[in-house]
């Protein structure tokens, strides 16, 4: 029943000399949710970030190995990264609505993608706020600038925004790492809501969210890929010493 | 004790050179409206100078002090804020990138007496325009471009790096988020810039001098055609402005109330600097307040 929707091979990552990530291999299966844990600068967010390219943003990125998704490798030249983002997307740590109207941002998306009827836009805006979450608490305000909301709304609204284009994986960045508890709560459960259609890929460095939330962890330290399995083996019965002591406390 | 002392002697320090400055600008400020506002009249500012009666007014070149400030922003602004998206979102650190920003760097230092020679040699006598708004113009754009790419580019700049991954990260192209995420963000600082170079490219007088003209010839306001010598929207006329007509009539020393046209005009020339001036800043609140909140 799984069927494996990215994978990486071999994949380093170097910023100018320092090497960020070292012969990663790791499967991201269809449909469920994979959480990426590690301490802090262990390459856990690079990693994320070489799946929907957003590395080559920066300057003196080198990638070397492969990324696939659906068997295809998006660092291919041929590849058109405008549409691999559309297809994989990311929700970032700090909330990043534009300075626009709640219901532009959600239509950002699909008016770049070149639809521009109100009625397509309208339901669409509605569908994505819906499957956020988040439509009873903004239907009255749609139009007002999503700069009133709160962290909370404002990071689900980020998500609504990714959901629109309507990609095929999800990409999150420790996204409720700047949000309260209660937030952090609404948050998680939109998650397990979305694994039914999305792959979600999520970072966190806050270990209790990965054993609640996820179906697999990888474990990350200093660039390597130590560990990956089903959640509850990792954290009840780890195979690498260093997992065990990232789990129990003993760094991080 | 001692290091107390220090610190409100440094106090007392700081407040002193803004008080200084203050006190400057408000000298400056309060001289020359005193003496000028006095022969500000309607009539004053609406009609055509006298070259050896006296009564003469400054109608036709507050006219041209505008036209040519709406010429040379027509060509700067766009050409500089193309070059300001590209310095801050395509450029790379590069010998190509350092050269293009010594060449801006310098042509902001250049003595404008040098770029209105320039101006003589090419825009006026090259074309065969003859002294005209248009080779004003040309001459002023030299000067305003390279402020216009500063302000363009720190606008563009000012924009949080996070609006810029949000858009890309949801499949927009460089292009669709600078046109649709990045401009209209770095609108206010656009336009608060764009309308403090208006006000010094208001009061430029050397390159004008020999490019615009020192003259204005007698302009029919009613005559909108603007291939017409005589109709006051043809760029191709001599063009005396605001601040060249000032040096002129003290230079020349020909009219008998050279004293009440020289201080009438650069009270007016003054305000309207400052009116600018309080605009931009005013302008640039009210726009981000409009786009950041009810939109």
């Amino acid at each position: 029943m799984s069927k494996v929707k990215v994978f990486t091979k071999d994949l380093n990552l170097y910023y100018k000399d320092f090497q960020a990530l070292k012969n990663a291999n790791l499967d991201i299966q269809a449909n469920k949710i994979t959480a990426l844990i590690g301490p802090s600068g262990c390459g856990k967010s690079t990693f994320l970030r070489t799946l929907n390219r957003m590395n080559d943003l920066y300057e003196g990125v080198r990638v070397e190995g492969a990324v696939c998704l659906d068997g295809q490798d998006i660092y291919d030249p041929k590849i058109d990264v405008v549409n691999l983002r559309k297809r994989v997307g990311m929700v970032f740590q700090k909330p990043n609505p534009f300075p626009m109207s709640v219901y532009d941002n959600v239509a950002y998306g699909p008016r770049i993608h070149g639809i521009k009827k109100k009625q397509q836009l309208d339901e669409i805006v509605e569908l994505s706020l819906h499957s956020a979450a988040l439509l009873d608490e903004v239907k009255d305000r749609l139009h007002k600038s999503a700069l009133g909301l709160s962290g909370g709304q404002q990071q689900r609204l980020c998500i609504a925004r990714l959901l629109a284009v309507e990609p095929e994986v999800v990409l999150m960045d420790e996204p409720s790492s700047a949000l309260d508890p209660i937030s952090t709560l609404k948050i998680e459960e939109l998650i397990q809501v979305l694994k039914q259609e999305y792959t979600i890929v999520i970072v966190t460095h806050n270990m209790q969210q990965a054993a609640r939330v996820s179906d697999f962890t990888a474990f990350f330290l200093m660039g390597e890929l130590v560990e990956y399995g089903v959640t509850t083996e990792i954290f009840t019965n780890p195979v690498d010493k260093r997992t065990e002591d990232y789990i129990t406390g003993r760094f991080g | 004790m001692n290091n107390r002392l220090k610190d409100r002697l440094a106090t007392a320090v700081f407040w002193c050179g803004a008080g200084a400055v203050l006190l400057i600008l408000g000298f400056l400020l309060a001289y020359i409206f005193l003496h000028g506002f006095k022969s500000i009249s309607w009539h004053f500012l609406t009609s055509p100078p006298e070259t050896i009666r006296a009564g003469g007014g400054i109608g036709p070149q507050i006219f041209n002090s505008f036209y040519l400030l709406f010429l040379t922003m027509a060509i700067t602004a766009p050409v500089g804020i193309m070059a300001g998206i590209y310095l801050a979102e395509y450029a790379k650190r590069n010998s190509i990138t350092e050269a293009i920003r010594l060449s801006i760097e310098t042509l902001t230092s250049l003595p404008s007496i040098v770029i209105g020679l320039f101006g003589l040699l090419i825009f006026v006598n090259k074309t065969g325009w003859g002294y005209s708004l248009m080779a004003g113009a040309l001459a002023i754009s030299v000067i305003n471009l390279p402020f216009m790419v500063r302000i363009s580019e720190e606008a563009i700049r000012d924009v949080p790096d996070e609006m810029r991954e949000a858009s890309l990260a949801l499949g927009a192209s460089r292009w669709q988020t600078i046109w649709r995420i990045i401009l209209p963000s770095a609108l206010p600082g656009l336009i608060t810039g764009g309308i403090i170079a208006s006000g010094r490219v208001f009061g430029e007088a050397a390159a004008l001098l020999y490019t615009a003209g020192m003259s204005s010839p007698a302009l029919n306001f009613n005559n909108l055609d603007i291939t017409s010598t005589t109709s006051p929207l043809s760029p191709f006329r001599p063009a005396e402005t605001l601040a060249v007509h000032i040096w002129k009539v003290n230079s020349e020393g020909l009219i008998p109330d050279v004293r009440q046209v020289a201080d009438g005009a650069s009270a007016f020339l003054v305000l309207t600097v400052l009116v600018f001036n309080i605009t931009a800043r005013w302008a640039g609140r009210y726009i981000h307040r409009r786009l950041t909140s009810s939109q």
